[in-house]
């Protein structure tokens, strides 16, 4: 049961993420920071149906990682869904189609190390 | 790269660890909070840092989606793991968290991580027209 509320986690926050990136990008880049063009901004965002799936996801996400901290200790729960950062940066190349070059294979590798001793 | 985007990337990640920190700060008010029903949570909002700390969160989430829509999902998400850093010195610093060897290794790691990936360019693709067509990649940085 641990692993498969690990493997929903993983899934939920990548679907997410990829999701709400996409929706964003699909946007275009956002340049006018006045606050009635965010305010405009930010009520297109809660209508776009790739955010609106993103927030879904994120949100299964959040709820599958508190029941795994009912059942399990944090210390498994972190390094587990740390394995989070390798498998966006993989769908981020295949989907997105971001270039990721070594440099930045081998930082998210760290940061994803970093991210599982925190927990201890 | 461009000063918006690094000002975007800075304020995510201030706003993250200090929501992070004052919803901390609060919750130790409020006391254990480990129950289905969404009421006792909706009553923790009546305390004003728990209150503040979520309206910094809320803030991070909308601006996290902004930076999404100018730099790469593989760049943002490798460099706001910073933030688990300023957390950790937050939680030494001021709330007197006992900090384990093994958690200040993966501070090491992740300052380490960061550091190589913002190296690297934040936007690598072209921007996505409506209806499919992308554009030649005039849109990267």
């Amino acid at each position: 049961m641990k692993w498969v509320l690990v493997g929903m986690i993983v899934v939920s926050n990548t679907v997410g993420d990829i999701l709400c990136t996409y929706g964003m990008k699909r946007r275009g880049e956002v340049d006018d920071f006045r606050p009635t063009a965010l305010g405009r901004l930010f009520a297109e965002i809660s209508r776009d149906r790739y955010i609106i799936g993103g927030f879904v996801a994120l949100a299964a996400g959040f709820f599958a990682l508190m029941a795994l901290l009912s059942i399990a200790e944090l210390s498994f729960a972190i390094p587990a869904t740390a394995a989070s950062y390798v498998v966006e940066t993989m769908l981020a190349k295949a989907i997105l189609k971001e270039r990721v070059n070594w440099v930045r294979w081998a930082g998210v590798s760290l940061v994803a190390c970093g991210v599982a001793l925190i927990a201890f | 790269m461009r000063g918006k985007t690094r000002a975007l990337i800075v304020a995510v990640i201030a706003l993250e660890v200090f929501g992070n920190f004052f919803l901390s700060l609060g919750m130790r008010d409020v006391g254990r909070l480990v129950v289905l029903s969404p009421l006792p949570y909706l009553m923790a909002l009546l305390n004003p840092w728990v209150a503040f700390g979520c309206t910094l969160l809320a803030g991070w989430i909308a601006l996290h989606l902004v930076l999404l829509s100018r730099a790469d999902l593989s760049y943002v998400l490798p460099v706001t793991a910073i933030s688990y850093v300023f957390t950790a010195l937050m939680g030494d610093v001021f709330l007197r968290e006992a900090v384990s060897a093994s958690r200040w290794l993966g501070v090491a790691l992740i300052t380490a991580g960061v550091m190589a990936v913002s190296r690297t360019r934040p936007r690598t693709t072209p921007r996505i027209r409506r209806g499919g067509l992308i554009h030649p990649a005039s849109g990267a940085d």
